[in-house]
């Protein structure tokens, strides 16, 4: 019995789960089993060998163990509880932005967000508001005169199943992990990204332009290749909180840089954290790796991280190619109670490969933060090199920041460096601050913002004069 | 302008200040001297409202307003200014930076519009020109790796910009070397008017070599014990401090 029949009656059996084409009713009910993930593909009208693909990947999720190991602590997650197919339907939001929380409202106005997109945002129907047709219009043409694909991941299933098949999971398996293996087996939706041979591509890719499109919902994909001497650069996210009704989020996100090819990735993730004890916050456990497939390749990760009730991220870089290079440029804010766990792994397996880490990490109130990295230079790493400077600062005495740095070095000639510092923002920069005029809030600010300086200066401009003053809100109230 | 009487400190268990009175009038400057422990630093910290002090007794009026019941960012506001002892270091804070959020959170606190980028950078030139101070300070986080002598000739740079009523100078000449002193002094000398009183802080009488003051006081003990004019300062540099200590407590 081949695959594709062994499944006929999984896809055939769909409606048994109420599973109905109205706009307004396309969700499938809780529950988890080979019909949900076969149903999921159906819906989405994908191809036989990516429903194979899915199917495949429940199988083997199936049998794999819940990761235990990281420094945070929640109730199990039922995961027969959870909806893995929500429709971009109309969604029952607000009307107008008089009927948004006001501390929302209050937080996109410190931010400086434009009435139309403070809408978007809030989750107001879109559409109404937006002219983002003409918008998205202008940014397609525009990066299909240089031979840039940039659509949804759905869309990428459909029309560029080559390079899709090509490369999905080649990065994140999906037996990597655990969330991993769900992911691959109900993803919704996601980003697709591919940047022809020797192009740079003209702007930076960001997923606002896509705002409009479907909601990419709670298991993201993301697949971006840049191909042989190519230039991409990838915004994530938004400096807006971002509600959301659905508590896990399981993204994957793989990136391929072919031989001299760079990516650079940066994501601003202010999801909600829950109320101050932490309930109904998001649970973001995330992959994020990439390939650095052919010599000469750069990846570059930079993440400010100030959102989610639990983070659980570990962006990473394989130094496959020789000479090639890995960075990861880390700000995370953990406060009331807010718990990450979060870090980066760099596998130097290629000759002369280099890889920068710079983790900064601020806890306030009652955040855990643990800063897990894994640094492995492997027996053909010839010449490898690592810096990895990672610092914790604390503000008041119920927070805590712990380091968990792992180190594997198979090869005499790599040479490592690993600096690592805990401090307080002590009473004497304060006063110092204080006695110049400035308010309280304005000195830990500052002070937080020059602590995180050298990750700032490497995320895009626009997107580091956002991340400071999401900093300074998230901060707000955090001291005395 | 400022006029503090009967004042009483503590820091833990231990008295410092025990019953000083002081009279500082509109653009006097009053030098405070004294051995080391006499309150000196006390003083100067707790005039600008800094925590881990406990007043426990007397007054100290600014301008008609009671300072002691003030938080120090309010009372910068009002027009103090305090040159540190030892300028602290803010890591990856750029100085002009803060300089900027300090000039405009002041104005701001005054009613005043915050200046735009171009003309603070317009006010920091010409306040560098007065001091005759090039701007290779501006450009690096505050005091980070900054020697001895740059960050005391940032301190009075910041007072330039600040342009306080009262400056309490505390011990700016310690570590420095002959030649940063020099430069320091004619910088607070250059910011000398009708309308800034300065309260300078000194263990020796070197520093008043180049910034003379008006009177000189000699703190003891918590206390002022002996006032006069400049030569009260040369008097002391010859004959010591317990020229006066040990009449006090004979």
């Amino acid at each position: 019995m081949s695959a594709a029949t062994e499944y006929d009656h999984l896809v055939r059996s769909e409606y048994e789960h109420g599973f109905v084409t109205e706009i307004e009713s396309d969700t499938l009910p809780p529950g988890l089993d080979e019909q949900v993930v076969a149903a999921i593909s159906k819906r989405k009208g994908e191809p036989d060998w990516m429903t194979d693909w899915r199917l495949s990947a429940y199988g083997k999720w199936l049998n794999m163990p819940t990761p235990e190991w990281a420094a945070v602590q929640h109730a199990p997650i039922d995961f027969q509880d959870i909806s893995y197919y929500s429709a971009p339907k109309k969604k029952e939001g607000p009307k107008s932005l008089d009927e948004v929380d006001p501390v929302l409202l209050e937080t996109y106005q410190k931010l400086g967000i434009p009435i139309e997109e403070q809408m978007a945002l809030a989750g107001i129907a879109v559409d109404a508001v937006f002219d983002s047709v003409s918008v998205a219009t202008t940014f397609r043409d525009k990066l299909a005169e240089a031979g840039v694909i940039f659509c949804s991941i759905s869309e990428a299933i459909k029309d560029y199943p080559e390079l899709v098949r090509k490369h999905l999971g080649t990065v994140v398996p999906p037996t990597d992990n655990f969330y991993a293996g769900l992911n691959s087996a109900v993803f919704t939706d996601g980003t697709f990204v591919y940047v022809p041979k020797h192009t740079r591509c003209p702007m930076e890719l960001s997923t606002y332009f896509r705002i409009n499109t479907a909601k990419t919902g709670q298991f993201e994909r993301t697949l971006i290749i840049a191909d042989e001497g190519s230039y991409v650069s990838y915004l994530e996210g938004c400096t807006a909180p971002q509600r959301d009704d659905n508590q896990l989020h399981a993204a994957v996100v793989e990136l391929i840089a072919l031989e001299g090819a760079e990516i650079k990735y940066s994501t601003v993730q202010n999801w909600y954290p829950g109320d101050a004890n932490g309930k109904g916050g998001i649970y973001n456990f995330v992959t994020k790796r990439g390939d650095c497939r052919g010599a000469r390749s750069k990846i570059s990760w930079t993440q400010v991280e100030t959102g989610s009730a639990i983070t659980w991220k570990y962006p990473s870089c394989i130094l496959r190619g020789d000479d090639s290079v890995g960075e990861f440029y880390s700000v995370a804010v953990t406060k009331g109670r807010q718990q990450a766990d979060t870090g980066t792994k760099m596998i130097h397996l290629g000759r002369n490969t280099r890889s920068t880490i710079v983790s900064k990490g601020i806890s306030a109130q009652h955040g855990q933060q643990s800063y897990r990295g894994l640094v492995r230079i492997a027996g053909k790493a010839e010449g490898a090199r690592n810096h990895t400077q990672c610092d914790s600062l604390l503000i008041g005495d119920t927070c805590a920041a712990h380091t968990f740095p792992y180190i594997e070095v198979k090869n005499p000639s790599a040479k490592m460096e690993h600096e690592a510092t805990t401090s307080k923002i002590s009473e004497d920069q304060l006063f110092y601050c204080r006695s110049r005029g400035l308010s309280e809030e304005d000195a830990v600010s500052m002070i937080v913002n020059g602590f995180c300086k050298e990750v700032f200066n490497e995320l895009p401009m626009e997107f580091a004069v956002e991340a400071q003053k999401l900093l300074s809100i998230s901060l707000e109230g955090a001291v005395g | 302008m400022l006029s503090v009487k009967g004042l009483k400190a503590k820091v833990g268990d231990k008295d410092i200040l025990k019953g000083l009175d002081l009279e500082v009038g509109p653009g006097e400057v009053h030098a405070i001297m004294g051995p080391n422990g006499s309150g000196k630093s006390t003083f100067a910290h707790v005039l600008s409202g800094r925590e881990g002090y406990e007043v426990t007794a007397g007054s100290v009026d600014f301008n008609g307003q009671d300072l002691l019941g003030l938080e120090p960012e309010e009372r910068a506001q009002l027009g103090l200014f305090l040159a540190f002892q030892y300028p602290v270091e803010l890591p990856g804070v750029n100085n002009t930076y803060f300089l900027k959020s300090a000039v405009n959170a002041i104005r701001k606190a005054r009613g005043d519009d915050e200046l735009d980028a171009v003309s603070f950078l317009r006010l920091m030139k010409e306040r560098l020109k007065v001091l005759h101070l090039n701007d290779s300070l501006l450009k690096r986080p505050v005091n980070f790796g900054f020697s001895g002598g740059e960050k005391k000739r940032n301190e009075i740079f910041q007072m330039a910009m600040l342009e306080p009523k009262l400056a309490i100078l505390d011990e700016t000449d310690s570590g420095l070397d002959i030649d940063a002193l020099r430069i320091v002094a004619a910088g607070v000398n250059a910011l000398r008017g009708p309308e800034r009183s300065m309260l300078v802080v000194t263990h020796y009488q070197r520093l008043l070599d180049y910034i003379k003051p008006d009177y000189v006081h000699v703190l003891a003990q918590g206390r002022i014990i002996r006032s006069g004019g400049k030569e009260l300062a040369l008097e002391l540099e010859e004959k010591g401090y317990s020229w006066i200590t040990d009449g006090e407590a004979a």
